[in-house]
């Protein structure tokens, strides 16, 4: 029979009251349980969640909690980073975290920040939310908690449609993808409006840094997160996360996908400080966008015998171009900082 | 000490001496005053706390219960639409069991558009787990006010101070202030156990399934329901300290051998009560103030209806296609009593109808006419209405 | 219990004149009551206050339908339907007009007492606020309580400057009405 829930919260108590066994040192390199105890790296997202394989957004969230360190209070949206990592009674974080709704991440991290400042305490406030929570229903306590200035670093994990409810088109879907509510037909080639460029709507409330990352640079989000972290106001950091479900590829390419969406200029990597654009990642070699287009299912339906398919490329390679053009994006000679070279050189070498 | 303040004020002043860590909120009539008071205490150094002037009541709770969670005492108070836009959230805080104080300066929900007094807004979010107590003057409103936070603290649920807008919050009375050293020995700082703090990392709002959803919801009733002798508790140390009652869960007022009761929530009480006394209706009648909405005192209502033959329940708000709200609840709740009175229910004052002495006698002769288990709004005006909606 | 309304324009300090005839009588431990007929009225439209002193708690709080008193702080407002209804019979009427007491009384075939408060407002203050000017003299007529009452309402409320303009008025424009001339009907409300 299940114990009640106040019976485990008990147990959990109690387990998480008794000292803690000190990191055995490592003498089988084989023992991975081990080894991940007592390696010294923080991990704020902790192994054994549920989410899918090869999910994009369970590594950033990884990624960006490792970077911020300790000492950070979470709010999560509503969304699948809610769902996969808090399944009651468990939770797969190691950070105080809270989850309220689908539309409030920004105001409860607000309220979280406003009482941190009454108490006079130093810790930083990190508020989640997938695109859905951050560029369609909470976009509203967003931008009124970037215009109050309070001290929150807001990371959007960006995978691009309504994930956790079933794949539904949202405002950061790109033009003529499928969704379950955008599918392509007769009258409709997928999505048929533009993806929001929420970047430059955010640039707009003139706050000290808003930055664009993607999964396949981790040491480009690692050195974001750090710069936005080691700021005193409000900071926000858009960061492309591939879903294998819900944009049709297999599990193992998350990383090749977010690269490509990187190389073909279709996801601008960018920095802003002041709405001013302050760095960017340079593509020295632009990658068609069908290369990238191809292998999601998503992007199936324009790649048949259909005028309007080759119509619906040529927009989003034009679209590409536009973003390249617009953050200038295009290197010139041999650039170790740029798409292809970013991640190589910082791996191990200097981060900062 | 005795001051002449406008209900709103008299308010903020009660809230600042509980010593919040934050209040948000987001303007909107009637309660508009009461924020931009404590705005004011903030802005001369008289109360230290961080008030967020936020863009949305979703917000405004939202940033409270933020707040709450990080271990801060929270504030805020709305009216009307905004409790609607906020009935999320409110639903997340009771269930999240997070403490903290709202003041509802009761107004009416549109459509039509109308920013006077009845209960519908607070009425509405009566599910979402509140405790919501409904104030019958201001002194009794500075008082709940200031009872309200140790009630929601001991109990780590969220309490509704509801105080009916304009009649209330726009109305300069004389009300006693307590001292500071009275709050404050009433009063402990707040110390919030599972509170967001990476010492000691938890996960709050966490996803609960089918196996632990009824269970969740279940600890949610009992906790409202164990309430109630807090609620008691609280007006009794209350009284120990400043010799005033805010009027426990219930009072009863008027001649002890009356038969007939009237009950009602909020200030329509205090003008009934008056009433009773200057009119003195020939079938002498009880006024009963119901202070204690959620919890329902099902117990001490059922024996404070003992005796009599006739109960007339006001309502300031009903549900369409229903009735009255009120008179439904009072109905179900003695629908155990062996010798029950007969339950007659009216709504008046909505959208802020004037509600004049002589309601006293129309409703008494009203309620000679009702049949059992009616409902209608007294004071409405038929012929204004096209025949087909009479 | 003495019931005074009061009407004005939006933008006339109708409801602090309210809020400070009320305090008045709180100054002289007396229980008291002020509220609006809460409106959504925009600055010029007619909008009306009410005021309740008595010595024992005011618990009705329903509007004033049948004053022992009228503040008018607009003369205009007596061609609107409605504004002098209710008065009890021989309750007295205070009105901002330039004219004279009998010249008004003649024009609206009814018996009012007329105070240029505007004019005085401007002299004093500075600013057409005719309100503080009503309550002075409106005090003078009844003698509710004294106007050092008024004085120290007035101190809570407002500072500086505008406090100082404010109390010189209230000291020196009693004598511009016949004082005690509605005491009667005052004290027989009262009772």
């Amino acid at each position: 029979m299940a114990k009640s829930s106040s019976q485990l919260k008990d147990e959990i108590l109690k387990r998480r009251s008794q000292p803690k066994e000190p990191a055995a040192p490592v003498t089988d390199e084989s023992d991975l349980a081990r080894l991940r105890k007592s390696q010294p790296r923080f991990r704020g997202l902790e192994a054994g969640h549920r989410a899918c394989q090869g999910c994009g957004e369970a590594l950033a969230a990884r990624l960006v909690t490792e970077a911020a360190g300790p000492d950070v209070i979470l709010t999560n949206a509503t969304g699948c980073l809610e769902v996969f990592t808090t399944p009651w009674p468990q939770s797969a974080w190691r950070l105080p975290w809270i989850h309220s709704l689908f539309e409030n991440s920004a105001a409860i991290a607000s309220g979280v920040e406003a009482a941190l400042k009454a108490q006079g305490r130093a810790t930083k406030v990190i508020a989640m939310g997938g695109d859905g929570g951050t560029f369609d229903i909470g976009f509203q306590a967003l931008s009124g908690m970037l215009e109050r200035q309070h001290n929150v670093l807001y990371v959007c994990y960006d995978n691009e449609a309504y994930m956790n409810t079933g794949i539904q088109r949202s405002g950061s879907t790109p033009h003529a993808a499928m969704t379950t509510t955008s599918p392509p037909g007769k009258e409709r080639m997928g999505k048929r409006h533009l993806k929001k460029d929420l970047l430059s709507i955010i640039a707009a409330h003139h706050i000290p840094y808003a930055a664009s990352a993607s999964v396949a640079y981790p040491a480009d989000i690692r050195r974001k997160v750090r710069r936005a972290v080691s700021i005193t106001g409000p900071t926000f950091l858009l960061i492309h996360s591939p879903c294998p479900l819900g944009w049709g590829f297999d599990s193992e390419r998350t990383i090749e996908l977010a690269r490509l969406a990187v190389q073909t200029g279709l996801f601008p990597l960018v920095e802003l400080e002041r709405g001013e654009i302050t760095g960017v990642m340079p593509i020295r070699k632009p990658r068609p966008v069908a290369d990238y287009l191809k292998i999601q299912n998503r992007f199936r339906h324009l790649f048949v015998e259909d005028p309007r398919a080759l119509k619906e490329r040529e927009h989003l390679q034009a679209l590409a171009d536009h973003n390249i053009d617009q953050y200038g994006l295009a290197g010139e000679g041999a650039d170790p900082l740029d798409a292809d070279g970013a991640d190589t050189v910082r791996r191990g070498g200097l981060v900062d | 000490m005795l001051h002449a303040l406008e209900g709103s004020q008299a308010i903020a002043q009660a809230v600042a001496l509980c010593r919040p860590g934050v209040v948000a909120a987001y303007p909107i009539t009637p309660q508009t005053h009461i924020v931009e008071n404590i705005s004011k205490l903030v802005a001369d150094g008289k109360l230290k706390c961080e008030f967020v002037s936020v863009e949305s009541e979703f917000s405004a709770a939202s940033v409270a219960l933020g707040a709450a969670a990080t271990g801060s005492r929270a504030y805020t108070a709305s009216s009307s639409q905004g409790i609607l836009l906020m009935a999320e959230v409110l639903f997340n805080i009771a269930g999240l069991r997070l403490p903290m104080v709202l003041t509802c300066a009761n107004r009416a929900i549109g459509a039509p558009i109308n920013i006077w007094n009845d209960h519908q807004d607070s009425m509405t979010v009566r599910d979402s787990g509140w405790i919501q107590l409904f104030c019958a003057d201001n002194q009794e409103a500075v008082d709940t006010t200031i009872q309200a936070f140790r009630i929601a603290e001991r109990l780590e649920l969220p309490v509704m101070v509801c105080m009916d807008g304009f009649v209330l919050t726009h109305t300069l009375e004389v009300v006693d202030l307590p001292s500071a050293e009275q709050v404050d020995s009433y009063l402990p700082p707040f110390t919030f156990a599972n509170k967001l703090d990476p010492r000691r990392p938890l996960s709050l709002g966490t996803l609960v399934g089918p196996e632990y959803y009824s269970e969740s919801r279940h600890s949610l009733h009992r906790a409202l329901q164990k309430s109630i002798p807090e609620i008691v508790a609280a007006d009794k140390d209350w009284k120990k300290l400043t010799g005033r009652s805010a009027g426990g869960l219930l009072t009863v007022e008027g001649p002890k051998d009356a038969k007939t009761a009237i009950l009602a929530m909020g200030s329509v009480v205090s003008t009934l009560c008056e009433a009773n006394e200057v009119l003195a209706p020939k079938r002498k009648t009880k006024l009963i103030k119901l202070r204690a909405f959620r919890p329902f005192p099902v117990e001490a209502l059922v024996q404070v209806c003992e005796g009599l033959t006739e109960l007339i329940v006001v309502d300031r708000a009903f549900s369409p296609g229903q009735g009255g709200i009120l008179g439904t609840e009072v109905r179900s709740a003695l629908a155990g009593m062996k010798k029950k009175p007969t339950i007659k229910n009216f709504a008046i004052g909505l959208g802020g109808r004037d509600i004049p002495l002589e309601t006293i006698t129309h409703l008494l002769d009203a309620a000679k006419e009702q049949e059992e288990g009616d409902f209608a709004i007294l004071d409405v005006e038929l012929n204004k209405l096209p025949p087909e909606d009479r | 219990m003495i019931e005074i309304r009061i009407h004005g324009r939006g933008g006339q300090g109708n409801v602090v004149a309210a809020y400070l005839l009320a305090s008045a009588a709180f100054e002289e431990g007396r229980r008291c009551q002020a509220f609006p007929n809460f409106g959504a009225e925009r600055r010029g439209a007619p909008v009306v206050a009410f005021v309740r002193i008595a010595d024992k708690a005011i618990r009705r709080r329903c509007q004033v339908r049948e004053p022992s008193f009228l503040i008018i702080q607009d003369a205009s407002l007596l061609h609107i339907p409605g504004v002098l209804e209710g008065l009890k019979k021989g309750g007295g009427i205070l009105v901002n007009a330039p004219q004279s007491s009998e010249d008004l009384s003649k024009e609206y075939k009814q018996t009012m007492v007329a105070l240029p408060g505007t004019q005085l407002a401007n002299e004093y203050l500075g600013k057409p606020m005719p309100n503080v000017a009503l309550l002075a003299a409106f005090l003078t007529l009844t003698e509710i309580v004294p106007h050092t009452a008024l004085s120290k309402a007035l101190t809570h409320r407002f500072k500086g400057e505008v406090l100082a303009k404010n109390l010189k008025l209230v000291e020196e424009i009693g004598h511009r009405v016949p004082a005690g001339l509605w005491k009667g009907v005052a004290d027989a409300a009262r009772a």
